[in-house]
């Protein structure tokens, strides 16, 4: 057997099933999004499902709204990630029970974080109850509208308490892989330790992070349950707009649904293109 | 010195935040009547935890569906991924890159745009409203993660134990069962674990692929967060991350952080 032969062997299965699946969702999708659905009678494909969709203005809202979440998430989550795993380099006591907690809040699904996040900050959650037994407020509503509020805070707060531990933890297996020796020079030659961080760790951690990153912007731009949770009621996130237009009664309002998941896979695409470049060994490493 | 102490507050405080959401949600499961402005319940009582074991709430029934098709998925996973993961970890081929492509485009391409159009190919295919459909649909993330993993553990994996069983005259399943599969192993269960996590933290593609009609641990723990029950939603919250820490009290020393052993 030639090493051609095994490997389309090796690979068939995998990608029959996972493509099948998601091929077949993904292509079903896009015919119904061009209105092309014959069991009702339409087999003129058209972009009128588009043109309506682009044209309302909750959708723009809850495509802005998304779009917001997953780039202010991302940010402060990969600041913090950052500055996690520069103190997590270093030892100090108490170092091996944040790497348990690290890995611990990965295997927490996130509707458990979102739930926990309700019940931090609603208007009667724990933070209201401190401020109450300190004097700061009378009653609930004297207490800011951090859950379910327009600024979208509290999923902020939810995909901040999740993805800075996910980031940290590639960051820091990247920080292994990168010897103390170029830090070292850096400061040997007169830099400050601020100097050192910014011109010589940094610009070797930036593939990583801008990678892990992309994963966790797509993430928190395409979760269905954590803005159900914790998110107001207008604007919706654009996953909850989507899916309630995919089961709204009217079936003729079916097409919309259909074009509000592919302008996502769009996005997830674009994700695709960045997480590709910077993440997938490229053809010339390849070929060694 | 100084460098110290803000080292250590910066820890503790990384540290509480990293726990805090998880109190509430722990204490709620053990209050009777914790209204505003209490800041602990006026009383303890375990009976929202009896009422979760009970057959009436559903509970049950949600953890050993969630089991079920997390257990089946991540089984047929393997079955895929492993020898997937061999081809991607052991050979450089033509295509490789859209191989890889294809593997990464379900973690970044959220289920919201798939879900739709995947249920309308199993509503064709009867697929709807049942486990079977549902755990196909959970392969969807499933797949990649399991390949990945696995193609990172065959990277470091030196074919040249396999040759030397060959030709001692071992039989090809024979490698397989006494020098390939202990080699792949712990990385095996370690990619199986947290696959099992992924399927097992699925809640759109089982809502739409469902339909309703299979309600998973996630599933019905939404449903009582939204009812008001405050007790329960904690006590199912809890018993719903149970498996995810066990998971990482079995795994923490292969837990090293590579990029494809995580999911965000």
């Amino acid at each position: 057997m030639t090493d051609r032969t095994r490997i389309f062997l090796l690979l068939t299965p995998a990608l029959l099933l996972l493509g099948g699946l998601f091929l077949a969702g993904l292509g079903l999708g896009l015919l119904r999004s061009f209105r092309y659905m014959p069991a009702l009678g339409l087999t003129e494909p058209d972009l009128s499902a588009y043109a309506a969709v682009l044209a309302s203005p909750g959708f723009l809202a809850s495509l802005g709204l998304s779009l917001w979440i997953a780039g202010v998430s991302t940010v402060i989550a990969a600041g913090l990630a950052v500055l996690s795993a520069v103190l997590l380099r270093q030892t100090f006591p108490g170092r091996a029970v944040i790497l348990f907690l690290f890995q611990l809040n990965l295997t927490v699904p996130h509707l458990v974080g979102a739930i926990g996040i309700l019940y931090l900050f609603s208007q009667s959650g724990s933070f209201a109850r401190l401020a109450f037994a300190a004097g700061l407020i009378g009653a609930p509503a004297d207490f800011p509208v951090l859950t379910q509020d327009p600024w979208a805070i509290g999923i902020i707060l939810q995909y901040v308490w999740k993805e800075v531990p996910f980031i940290g933890l590639i960051l820091l297996a990247n920080l292994q892989a990168i010897s103390p020796g170029h830090e070292a020079a850096a400061r040997s030659l007169g830099a400050s330790r601020w100097q050192a961080f910014r011109h010589v760790l940094l610009p070797m951690l930036m593939p990583g992070l801008v990678a892990a990153s992309a994963l966790v912007f797509a993430f928190a731009f395409g979760a269905y349950e954590i803005p159900l949770i914790l998110g107001a009621h207008a604007p919706e996130a654009l996953p909850v707009l989507a899916y309630r237009s995919f089961t709204d009664v009217d079936l003729a309002n079916r097409p919309e649904a259909y074009a509000m998941a592919m302008i996502i896979a769009l996005i997830g695409a674009g994700l695709l293109a960045v997480y590709a470049r910077l993440a997938l060994p490229s053809r010339g490493r390849d070929a060694r | 010195m100084r460098a110290d102490r803000v080292r250590l507050l910066a820890g503790m405080a990384l540290a509480l935040w990293l726990v805090l959401p998880l109190v509430p949600l722990a204490i709620w499961s053990v209050a009777h009547g914790w209204r505003f402005p209490d800041l602990l319940p006026v009383a303890w009582s375990f009976k929202a935890w009896s009422h979760a074991f009970s057959a009436s709430s559903g509970v049950l029934h949600g953890l050993g569906q969630s089991m079920l098709i997390a257990s089946v998925a991540t089984a047929l996973a393997i079955l895929v991924g492993v020898p997937a993961g061999r081809a991607l970890g052991l050979y450089r081929f033509r295509g490789k890159q859209l191989v890889l492509l294809l593997l990464v485009a379900p973690v970044l391409v959220p289920p919201i745009a798939i879900a739709p159009g995947l249920h309308g190919v199993f509503l064709q295919l009867g697929l709807t409203g049942g486990v079977p459909g549902v755990i196909l649909a959970h392969l969807i993330p499933v797949i990649p993660y399991m390949t990945l993993v696995m193609a990172a553990v065959f990277g470091r994996f030196d074919t040249s134990h396999e040759a030397q069983a060959r030709s001692l005259g071992a039989r090809p399943w024979q490698v397989f069962a006494h020098v390939t599969l202990p080699a792949i192993l712990p990385g095996l269960l370690t990619g199986a674990l947290f696959a099992f996590l992924v399927s097992w933290s699925q809640y759109l593609l089982t809502l739409v692929i469902g339909g309703g009609r299979v309600q998973t641990l996630p599933l019905v723990l939404y449903g009582f967060a939204t009812s008001g029950r405050n007790d329960l939603t904690g006590a199912i919250a809890i018993l719903y991350i149970l498996p995810g820490a066990l998971v990482l009290a079995l795994t923490a020393r292969f837990l090293t952080g590579r990029a494809p052993g995580l999911a965000p």
